[in-house]
């Protein structure tokens, strides 16, 4: 049975959704494992997609198209995976933050982690501190994600772990964006800086495997 | 639309041609080859000693047969070039004396382990059409040493050569080499695989050598370039339309040497002209002048119809600097916008006397660019604009639209890694390369990738023994390398 998740995983790298919908649907008829399905088939795909993106051999178009083929059995696999109690990777808040309505790389960023295998959600732009923080907290996230592109809205990150390290949170947090860096993470306490999407995807899942 | 850059008018070029062909007729050539002097005088050119006056009946009569475009095709015999409109084709500068070491930084002499390298860097760079014999390898006899480049270049890839000899004797073996790839004379004919460049000496001669070279190459009809190189100011006219003048003239009177002594053999018209720098001594290939006397020439060998070539894109930096950068790609883009058809220069530093294969390298990305350049604007699926709009408006991006994904590698070329494009920490992060550093991990890694030609063991064998038996000759029992 091995070589369905071998097509799903090949399919997805294609970026046919199409197919990866009707072999994912397949293998829930054959009663397989959602968890084999989800790990074998997509994530794996994903997988070698996330490097071959990472090594230049790729573009990212080809990598939103096989995140969207992820969609495509990620969608019909999550409430199997739900009744069972199994949960992916672990979830994400991710947003831009107050007064910055600069969403494309959070967008992108976003897209990717949840090919990635993650959970996200998207808090979208304009989001105050005390929203990441709630909503991390209600959803028992793992990981805050902020965007900015503009230096005046930097400050919003600075009040996240800020609010974070009040509470003692366990809750990781991630910056980007043009005007922040490594330093401003180091300087505001945040614990990573990503300079890209796939350096984001990268920088998240050694945070998250760091939480386990 | 395809852009175009233009220097003269119809009327200036009339002008330059007819002048040219005054100064061959009245002030004639001097050519010191016995060959050609007899072949021009039966065909009714009036010879003093070693000078021949030009008629301008057959000067008219030469011009007629030059075919105005030819093709080049690689050792398998699958086509590379076509010389033909304002197609632009890049080779590598040629004939290169010096390597720029990239380990030392020292320019010192070439072996055949460089010229093996330099071989398997460009058979794998895809904006460098043709493989020239670029370096001259000292570690085998003199006599041998322009055959020798050849034949290796033979041997290890696959691309035609840009190339030339620098006796009379050497044409035998050069032109043996060519029939034992194609396998005799009509196929060689029919499918060319080298282009001889043959050089007039300025002002207004031709040596020995290098006129019957013209006539050998006739003889088989190999294809030749005519490299005039008028020197702007020393032994040229100081100005550019004077040099245009002088340029015109010894390169008409290669083709009607060329075009008696068998007409319809195929011709580039080629120079290598610069200006004279009088501070220094020198004849920067990289000064604006020079390229412009290049781009000029170029139109009016395109406006006599024939297809046309050029030393440009390189430079006269001795390492690979920002003048380097500078130079070459000024020269690319003038080159490309003027639809030079084989533009020579690629790799070379230190006004073409050394190559790098780490601006051989980076060279490649200025080219591809330059070819993106000159496929122009033109309107794809764009007409009427409002339903890519609409998807923008409700996606939010365009990144994994079908209009993205079909036109996206054809609208934007991507370089290698020698260009870099990452966003400053992902930079920092990756290590922080110089341009050259990226340009060497590339050749490493090209020469690591080398895939050998796929040239019959049969084929490389018979060069192998031919070039043995040159060497030979020359007292040399045995060549630096044998075998692939």
């Amino acid at each position: 049975m091995d070589i369905i998740f071998t097509q799903i995983s090949e399919y997805l790298q294609q970026g046919d959704d199409e197919k990866v919908f009707k072999l994912t649907k397949n293998a829930i008829k054959l009663n397989l494992n959602p968890k084999d399905i989800l790990d074998n088939g997509l994530i794996a795909g994903m997988n070698i997609i996330g490097e071959q993106f990472r090594k230049h051999e790729i573009f990212l178009p080809d990598v939103l198209m096989a995140a969207k083929a992820m969609y495509a059995g990620l969608d019909q696999l999550k409430p199997l995976l739900a009744s069972k109690g199994i949960s992916g990777l672990g979830k994400v808040v991710i947003g831009t933050v107050q007064g910055d309505l600069h969403d494309i790389g959070k967008n992108l960023v976003g897209i990717m982690l949840k090919g990635a295998g993650f959970d996200v959600i998207d808090l979208g732009k304009d989001v105050s501190a005390e929203k990441f923080v709630e909503t991390a907290k209600r959803e028992n996230a793992k990981l805050i994600g902020m965007s900015a592109l503009l230096t005046t809205t930097m400050q919003t990150m600075k009040k996240v772990t800020e609010l974070l390290k009040k509470e003692n949170s366990e809750i990781k947090t991630i910056i980007g964006g043009a005007p922040v860096s490594k330093e401003f993470a180091n300087e505001i306490g945040a614990n990573a800086y990503a300079y890209d999407v796939a350096n984001a995807v990268e920088c998240v899942k050694n945070l998250i495997s760091g939480v386990k | 639309m395809r852009p175009k850059v233009k220097f003269l008018t119809d009327e200036l070029i009339k002008k330059i041609i007819n002048e040219a062909i005054e100064i061959l007729c009245k002030l004639g050539v001097e050519i010191n080859n016995q060959n050609v002097l007899s072949l021009l005088s039966d065909n009714g050119a009036r010879i003093e000693k070693s000078r021949v006056y030009f008629t301008k009946d057959i000067i008219k009569q030469a011009l007629k047969t030059v075919p105005n475009s030819f093709k080049l095709y690689d050792v398998n015999g699958n086509e590379t070039n076509d010389f033909s409109e304002d197609n632009v084709h890049f080779t590598p500068g040629s004939a290169a004396l010096h390597v720029l070491d990239y380990q030392t930084k020292e320019i010192r002499n070439p072996s055949t382990r460089d010229y093996i390298n330099y071989v398997k860097v460009v058979t794998q760079l895809n904006n460098i059409a043709s493989q020239s014999t670029a370096l001259i390898p000292n570690d085998v006899h003199e006599k041998i040493s322009d055959s020798y480049r050849l034949y290796l270049s033979l041997l290890y890839c696959e691309k035609p050569v840009i190339t030339g000899t620098f006796t009379i004797e050497s044409f035998e073996i050069m032109k043996d080499f060519q029939l034992v790839v194609r396998g005799n004379e009509k196929n060689l004919k029919d499918k060319p695989l080298t282009v001889f460049s043959c050089c007039p000496t300025s002002p207004l001669k031709w040596s020995d050598v290098t006129s019957q070279n013209v006539l050998d190459c006739a003889r088989y009809s190999i294809p030749v370039e005519f490299i005039a190189m008028p020197l702007s100011g020393f032994i040229a006219p100081v100005t550019l339309t004077g040099s245009l003048i002088q340029h015109t003239a010894e390169t008409l009177s290669g083709i009607v040497i060329s075009q008696l002594a068998n007409p319809g053999t195929p011709m580039l018209y080629g120079g290598s002209p610069a200006i004279f720098d009088i501070r220094y001594e020198t004849t920067p290939m990289g000064a604006v002048e020079t390229m412009m006397i290049d781009c000029a020439y170029n139109e009016i060998g395109k406006y006599m119809g024939f297809p046309t070539q050029a030393y440009i894109s390189l430079s006269d930096a001795k390492q690979l600097d920002a003048q380097a950068g500078l130079e070459s790609g000024m020269g690319a883009t003038l080159s490309a916008l003027s639809g030079i058809n084989n533009i020579s220069g690629p790799g070379m530093l230190d006004f073409e006397s050394c190559i790098s294969l780490e601006k051989l390298v980076m060279d490649n990305e200025i080219c591809g660019m330059n070819l993106r350049m000159i496929e122009g604007i033109e309107p794809k699926e764009d007409f009427p604009a409002l339903p890519i709009f609409e998807e923008l408006l409700k996606e939010n991006h365009l990144l994994i639209s079908k209009h993205t994904r079909k036109y996206l590698k054809k609208e934007h070329y991507f370089p290698g890694e020698v260009i870099n494009r990452a966003n400053r920490p992902r930079w920092i992060a990756e290590g922080k390369t110089t341009l050259e550093e990226r340009a060497h991990t590339e050749v490493e890694k090209l020469i690591q990738n080398y895939e050998p030609s796929s040239l019959s063991d049969e084929v490389k064998n018979d060069l192998i023994k031919l070039m043995e038996k040159e060497a030979k000759k020359y007292g040399q029992d045995k060549l630096p390398i044998r075998k692939p």
